[in-house]
């Protein structure tokens, strides 16, 4: 039993020295970048990792790990392209990958920037399109995969919200142009490629004014 | 003691109602082989008012409740649910998408004589089998408020239909016979391609703040041996018109036949009509091909209900 307890101990001192170390070696690249190319990363994305709403550099903390990893790559190999980010990316060792994906995974969710309210024609629009779709054109509604509220699901459906409007809109028009073209299955192509200019301003404004959290119940 | 046996025999009949079979058509796949491409042609159908267009009155809550109901019964019908499905889950944008068995193309088709129970069955009792059989829970009773606000629903989304009159974009498409007959282990990797990243790699969808997003295609929280879905032709005409979300009609027919198979070759709850043993359920209630309930596949004999993923 007291054998037990003391490899219980050891291992637990083991593994939680283990996270921190990687954890360490993260937010130490992302506040002073990793040397041999790789800028610090809150010089864009903010020391909380919330990132900055007005430049369009998104919010980093808390979105899924096995997501993050997947977009460093995707940038690196060009599928998905930014003339920011991929430099960044490319110089990026896959270890670094790891612990920079693993660092920003584990940040709490920071409050958004406030945004300004929104006109009732753009929100009656975003709530439409972020909660039911436009299936007369086989277009699901936002939550279907980003979940209730468009809080994320799973490794692979990043949360919306959070992120600011300028960005998600760039997002949906990278989609429009090819330049994004990282999705699996061709999911946000085939989705970007059904919304207008009205559709891509109002859902773009509209998940910026949601809470970051679980969402409030829905009113149908 | 007649009457006993009557009343007997009357919940039988209402508890087969939603073996999920169009009521015309008795044998989908061997009769009507349908043309080549079965993708559903931009044929013009019924368009269903929107849903702004729901009334603000007495009347019009009920509908409200009913589509309410039709998106969440885990939460608005929660006695009757005993999965985590939704009927929405099958039935996509609330009910009203065409080739995805709408309520615009069901309610102006009861009552409806059915072959197979040998009796005219209205639309409430058709309902009823959805909650026995893939919501794996139990049949409100006839009258309850849940099938009252889901009727009004259905009624409310049909105005201006011609009743009796079987409309395009009814019920799921009838893919024409696959060229190979369907195969587990191609299934498998379709499903592993086009289906795994939201559905789960074991299957069991994934939830998100307690509610489903993706849901279960098998397993103890997905639909039971009793459902329509477990049908291998409803199943593939559903896949090829409504999956991967967002994408329909981008699989082949071939990929469609073979991952439908594979899904319904996985365990799910037992039937609640099981009576006495898997193989005499099977002569009783699954005796076509297009079922696997009681077959062995990959050494495994199917029905056991116990329905671990
Ligand atoms: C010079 C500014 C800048 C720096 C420095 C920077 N980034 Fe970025 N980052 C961006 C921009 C801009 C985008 C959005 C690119 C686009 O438009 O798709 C981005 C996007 C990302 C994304 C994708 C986020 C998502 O939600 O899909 C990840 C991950 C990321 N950066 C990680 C990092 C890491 C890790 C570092 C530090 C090693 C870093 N960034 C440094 C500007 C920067
Ligand atoms: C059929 C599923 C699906 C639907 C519906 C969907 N998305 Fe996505 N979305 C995805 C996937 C998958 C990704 C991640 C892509 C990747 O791995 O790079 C994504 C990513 C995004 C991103 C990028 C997030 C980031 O951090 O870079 C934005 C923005 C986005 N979606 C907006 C939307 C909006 C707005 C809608 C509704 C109009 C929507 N999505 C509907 C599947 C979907
Ligand atoms: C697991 C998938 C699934 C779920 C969940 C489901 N259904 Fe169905 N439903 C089917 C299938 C399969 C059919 C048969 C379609 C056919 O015969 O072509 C069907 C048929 C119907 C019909 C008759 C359609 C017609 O044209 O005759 C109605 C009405 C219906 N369902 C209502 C519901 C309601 C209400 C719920 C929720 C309580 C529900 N369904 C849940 C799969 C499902
Ligand atoms: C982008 C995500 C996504 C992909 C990929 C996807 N599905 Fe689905 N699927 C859904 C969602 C969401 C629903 C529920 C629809 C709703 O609630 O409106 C669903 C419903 C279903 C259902 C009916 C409900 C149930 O659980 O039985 C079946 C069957 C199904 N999918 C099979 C498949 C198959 C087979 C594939 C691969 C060919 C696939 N799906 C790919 C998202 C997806």
């Amino acid at each position: 039993m007291k054998q037990t307890v003391i490899a219980l101990l050891m291992c637990c001192a083991l593994w939680a020295g283990a996270t921190s170390a990687d954890t360490s070696q993260g937010a130490t690249i992302a506040q002073q970048g990793n040397g041999h190319g790789a800028a610090p990363c809150m010089a864009c994305h903010g020391a909380d990792g919330g990132g900055q709403a007005a430049a369009g550099f998104p919010r980093l903390a808390g979105l899924p790990e096995a997501y993050l990893r997947k977009q460093l790559d995707d940038f690196a190999n060009s599928s998905r392209t930014s003339a920011t980010m991929q430099p960044v990316a490319m110089a990026l060792s896959d270890a670094e990958r790891d612990v920079l994906a693993a660092y920003y995974s584990k940040l709490p969710v920071p409050a958004p920037a406030a945004s300004p309210p929104l006109k009732d024609d753009v929100a009656q629009l975003g709530q439409v399109l972020a909660t039911r779709g436009r299936w007369s054109n086989t277009l699901p509604a936002c939550e279907q995969c980003h979940g209730p509220g468009g809080i994320g699901v799973g490794d692979h459906f990043p949360p919306l919200t959070g992120q600011s409007s300028t960005y998600i809109g760039n997002e949906l028009h990278a989609w429009q142009q090819g330049s994004r073209h990282n999705d699996p299955q061709q999911l946000m192509q085939s989705v970007a490629g059904k919304l207008s200019e009205a559709d891509i301003a109002a859902i773009s404004a509209w998940y910026a004014a949601q809470p970051a959290g679980v969402p409030k119940e829905s009113q149908p | 003691m007649k009457s006993k046996t009557s009343a007997l025999i009357i919940a039988t009949l209402v508890l087969a109602a939603c073996e999920h079979s169009t009521p015309q058509t008795a044998a989908p796949v061997a009769k009507a082989p349908a043309p080549a491409s079965s993708a559903p042609k931009s044929a013009s159908h019924f368009t269903p008012p929107p849903e702004s267009a729901i009334p603000n009155d007495d009347f019009g809550k009920q509908v409200a409740l009913g589509r309410q109901i039709f998106m969440d019964p885990g939460k608005y019908a929660k006695a009757y649910v005993g999965n985590q499905l939704s009927c929405e889950s099958c039935h996509l944008d609330a009910g009203r998408l065409a080739h995805s068995a709408p309520l615009w193309g069901a309610y102006p088709m009861y009552p409806a004589y059915r072959s197979k129970t040998h009796d005219v069955n209205t639309f409430a009792e058709r309902l009823q089998g959805c909650f026995n059989y893939s919501m794996n829970g139990k049949a409100p009773p006839l009258g309850d408020p849940v099938l009252v606000a889901l009727e009004t629903y259905a009624y409310w989304m049909s105005k201006g239909e011609p009743i009796g009159t079987s409309q395009p974009g009814r019920s799921y498409p009838k893919l024409s016979k696959p060229a190979l007959t369907p195969d587990y282990a191609r299934g498998e990797t379709v499903f592993k391609r086009d289906c795994a990243l939201c559905h789960g790699d074991n299957g069991q969808g994934q939830q998100a703040a307690g509610h489903t997003v993706f849901p279960p295609l098998w397993g103890p929280q997905s639909f039971n041996w009793g459902a329509g879905m477990e049908l291998v032709t409803n199943a593939a005409g559903f896949i090829k018109a409504n999956m991967p979300l967002g994408r329909g009609n981008t699989l082949t027919d071939q990929d469609a036949w073979d991952v439908a198979y594979f899904m319904n070759a996985h365990e799910r709850p037992q039937d609640p009509r099981y009576k006495d043993s898997i193989p005499a359920t099977r002569a009783a209630f699954h005796d076509t091909p297009d079922s696997l309930y009681g077959t062995t596949v990959n050494g495994h004999l199917l029905g056991q209900g116990g329905a671990s993923p």
